[in-house]
């Protein structure tokens, strides 16, 4: 489960150029880590290459802090 | 060679104006994927003619007003060429009459087709164009949709909509390295204009500074141009390429 949170952090820290320190499960990518809503769509994508899923928009839409993703991707696991 | 190793996705590529498009892309070095909707053999046709200047190309038949459609034809463009650089919406329909007697099928029929289609196709390659960090959208829209036509209501806006559908896309992918623009062509000898009576051809005619109608090739060199690098500091805009109708 861990592994999850530290994949999701890696690519979030690749994409934003935040610290690793920043990236906090109840981070908000808007609020917190500097994220346009371009960004946010980005990452989406790119955690669904990193996880082999498909999140649909309406998904895609709910998620809007690091704890979202993770528990997202969890639940789908 | 101005378009080498790119690949493109011509809508509406069997006839008119989109063949000249796939062909004149396919000149410059791209690889072509020539979208239809029902003409097959033409489709095919348009293939092998590519194929012969040397290029690769595929038919892949899809109603773009149709959204599952689209996102299968733009993954199969990617599965097959792994990428996807240069999507021109180019098809259109016409349901020609006056407001007073246009039926509602007459005007959602041309809305779904050459603004809804639009904005699906759009819609679909922005994901591996933002993925590239680059790519090319080329909208065909109309000179009537800037100028307006009588006895084409559905038609004017929907091309109207297109100019605007081209600005807010190229606002929203600005920073991913896309650029979006639209062409507006005049009159352009067509099977789509070949159907409307000589009267109004004299008229249109006479409306025109260049003295004589456009030809397919005279929208696809554009098309090449905005395709190209040539235009790398361009978005938002729209061409007029119409013979000087419009100014």
């Amino acid at each position: 489960m861990a592994e999850v949170l530290e994949r999701v952090t890696k690519i979030i820290v690749d994409r934003l150029g935040v610290e690793e320190s920043e990236v906090k499960l109840e981070a908000s990518f808007k609020d917190d880590l500097g994220a346009d809503s371009l960004d946010v769509v980005e990452l989406v994508m790119e955690l669904e290459d990193e996880f082999d899923m498909e999140i649909s928009d309406d998904d895609a839409e709910k998620i809007s802090t690091v704890g979202d993703a993770v528990n997202y991707i969890k639940a789908k696991q | 060679m101005k378009l080498e190793g790119k690949i493109a996705l011509v809508t509406g590529a069997s006839r008119g104006i989109g063949k000249e498009i796939a062909l004149g892309l396919a000149r410059q070095g791209a690889d072509v994927v020539v979208n239809y909707s029902g003409s097959k053999e033409r489709a095919n046709e348009v293939v092998a003619e590519i194929k012969e200047l040397g290029r690769n190309a595929i038919a892949i038949q899809c109603n773009v007003a149709n959204s599952d459609s689209v996102t299968n034809m733009v993954k199969e463009t990617v599965d097959t060429f792994g990428r996807l650089d240069i999507l021109v919406n180019n098809a259109g329909i016409t349901r020609d009459n006056l407001i007073m007697r246009m039926k509602e099928d007459e005007w959602d029929d041309v809305i779904n087709t050459n603004l809804k289609g639009v904005f699906l196709c759009t819609k679909a390659v922005t994901r591996p164009m933002m993925k590239q960090r680059s790519g090319r959208i080329i909208n065909i829209s109309s000179i009537v949709g800037v100028s307006g036509n009588p006895g084409q209501a559905n038609y004017v806006a929907a091309k109207s909509g297109v100019i605007g559908l081209t600005k807010t896309t190229a606002k929203e992918l600005s920073t991913r390295g896309i650029t979006v623009n639209a062409i507006a062509p005049g009159f352009i000898s067509t099977e789509m204009t070949d159907k409307l009576n000589d009267e109004l051809k004299e008229q249109m005619l006479a409306q025109i500074p260049l003295a004589r109608f456009g030809e397919p090739s005279d929208i696809a060199n554009v098309v090449v141009f905005l395709a190209s690098d040539d235009s790398k500091y361009m978005t938002g805009q729209t061409l007029h390429v119409d013979g000087g109708m419009v100014m």
